[in-house]
């Protein structure tokens, strides 16, 4: 053998247990949920070949609209914001600064703590009894006091809410990233020649920074269209289906009703629509990385 | 010497370090308040210092077990997952082989997919294995979820490595096994503890899997404990909070210890290249 095909059998042989991993648990698991999803199986009924049916149902199902519109919703705004205030961070933790470690360690910590927690922790705040929320706002006016949860409004702003504080750090990094890219002399010329700091941040640093922003974007679409442990810890889906995301609904129809092909169904569609995103991804940011492979 | 900080960056700073401290503070105080504090109405900020929580939490809701499990899950999965994404992400970054473009294409699509679509078939792999109500049986789509990040990290460490010195040592006879364990290994080591610590994050904090695998209460990790917290008649709110920051500590710990690299590593592969 030739040192190079030798090579290749030992990149194969490397490269091997990582893809048996990624073909057992989440390539085949998706092929088989779309199999699944031509089936009708419900609890203690035969599973039966039905085509496309479940998805004419699920086309005609008012509550899976509704989990769409909510999670559309939420993934519009919640990223929306999370870009906003993630450019906001990534700008103050990008300047030099005593103690800017940390600052940068203090702004980590939303991102590092369990969602779980988060949720509980918003939960509590937002109680209309004991939370903090309520008093800062209206005090010993406990008349006033607001059961934010159980407005369907003010539930899914909650939900947006406790999403944005949670993850708003991690598109920050993502855009830092992008700021330490830019090489400081670029400022340098606009800074002579009397450009403001905000007409340096939009001619300039704006630009420069859409790959980030992009890349920040689709990452926390991403996650947003999966969002499941704010909305189970915090409402449950409600009040009424208000806060129900797409991936509770695919949930409780497949693990609590136990409705195997509609519930596969309702994943495969968050899915197509995902895949799409992917590959949009991969072609725009993903190929980079593989241009700096040795030749 | 240190320029004055402006007014405008001042008040970025402080927005910033107290949007992201505040609510979590105010959990932290609930913890140590006692349950007449909790049930104030309006409530009380300040808490009398009462460890009452703690060990209600510790004892009485047998914490201490799903903090075994936790570390039971989250260990497991770091060092499976670095065992098999090293040489993967080696390979990928430094041999010549075909289809690299396509693997690690892949791995990022796979990295996207929304977890509800592959959780039926997960739990029914699992039941056939009998992997239900069982640790391994979460590691291992724990491990799966963890290993695209964790190869696209290492491979971006890799790949700013130096050529020379491999070369040098693939010349005088080593194979490519002994070039990545005697001469890589230490230089990326940085990127490997990276990797852990994002790992070992992820493992901590997931809820979805956990919740559908694990349902028997003795097995359950941290984050499901704390979502499925139940008091008998009321919401045990400060119990809750002591858990929450039990299961929090540990995660603040290592941002403050590894800040520089957590930020280094989330970024590595997405803009940098």
């Amino acid at each position: 053998m030739t040192p190079s095909t030798r090579d290749r059998t030992t990149g194969w042989l490397m490269v091997f247990p990582a893809l048996t991993f990624v073909t057992v648990f989440s390539l085949y698991p998706a092929m088989d949920s779309f199999l699944l999803s031509l089936y009708s199986e419900f609890p203690g009924s035969e599973r039966s070949f039905i085509g496309f049916g479940n998805y004419a149902e699920l086309f005609r199902d008012p509550v899976a609209h509704q989990a769409f519109i909510v999670t559309l919703g939420f993934v519009l705004l919640s990223t929306t914001l999370e870009l906003l205030l993630g450019t906001g961070i990534a700008l103050v933790i990008h300047e030099r600064f005593k103690g800017r470690g940390w600052t940068r360690a203090a702004v980590l910590i939303p991102w590092a703590i369990p969602t779980v927690v988060a949720a509980q922790m918003w939960r509590f705040l937002l109680n209309d009894q004991y939370g903090a929320v309520n008093a800062i706002l209206f005090g010993d006016q406990v008349d006033a006091y607001v059961p934010w949860l159980a407005d369907p409004w003010m539930a899914f702003g909650a939900i947006v809410l406790a999403d944005v504080w949670k993850t708003s750090s991690f598109a920050g990094l993502l855009i830092l990233a992008g700021l330490q890219v830019i090489p400081d002399e670029t400022y340098d010329a606009a800074r002579i020649d009397g450009a403001t700091a905000w007409q340096r941040f939009w001619h300039i640093t704006f630009p420069l920074l859409k790959p980030a922003l992009l890349t920040a974007l689709l990452f926390r679409t991403i996650d947003a269209f999966r969002a499941f442990d704010l909305v189970f810890v915090m409402t449950q889906g409600g009040p009424g289906d208000a806060t129900q995301v797409i991936q509770f609904y695919g949930y409780k129809t497949l693990f609590t009703e136990g409705r195997v092909g509609y519930g596969t169904t309702i994943s495969v569609t968050v899915f197509v629509a995902l895949a799409i995103l992917s590959l949009f991804y991969v072609r725009t940011v993903g190929s980079k990385l593989l241009q700096r492979e040795p030749a | 010497m240190t320029k004055p900080l402006r007014p405008a960056l001042l008040g970025g700073i402080l927005l910033a370090v107290l949007g992201s401290l505040c609510p979590f503070l105010w959990f932290v105080l609930t913890s140590f308040k006692s349950q007449i504090q909790v049930e104030a109405i309006p409530p009380t900020w300040w808490p009398d210092g009462s460890l009452g929580f703690y060990t209600s939490a510790l004892i009485e809701h047998r914490l201490l077990h799903y903090i075994r499990n936790s570390v039971i899950v989250a260990g497991a999965t770091t060092v499976i997952a670095l065992v098999v994404a090293t040489p993967a992400a080696y390979a990928l970054a430094r041999l010549r082989m075909a289809g690299k473009a396509w693997i690690l294409g892949g791995l990022l699509c796979v990295a996207m997919f929304p977890h509800i679509v592959i959780a039926g078939p997960v739990w029914q792999i699992l039941e056939r294995l009998g992997g239900l109500n069982t640790h391994w049986g979460l590691v291992l789509p724990y491990v799966s979820l963890t290993l695209p990040l964790a190869v696209w990290i290492l491979t971006t460490f890799f790949q700013e490595l130096p050529f020379e010195l491999e070369e040098a040592a693939r010349i005088d006879g080593c194979t490519a096994w002994q070039a990545l364990y005697r001469i890589l290994l230490p230089l990326a080591a940085p990127g490997l503890f990276t990797t852990a610590i994002l790992t070992l994050v992820f493992a901590w904090n997931e809820f979805f899997f956990a919740l559908l695998i694990l349902t028997d209460p003795g097995r359950q990790t941290l984050p499901v404990g704390i979502a499925l917290f139940q008091g008998e008649f009321i919401m045990p709110w400060g119990e809750i909070a002591a858990a929450s920051v039990i299961a929090t500590l540990p995660l603040i710990v290592i941002v403050l210890l590894f800040q520089r690299g957590i930020i280094s590593g989330l970024s590595a592969g997405a803009v940098k290249g």
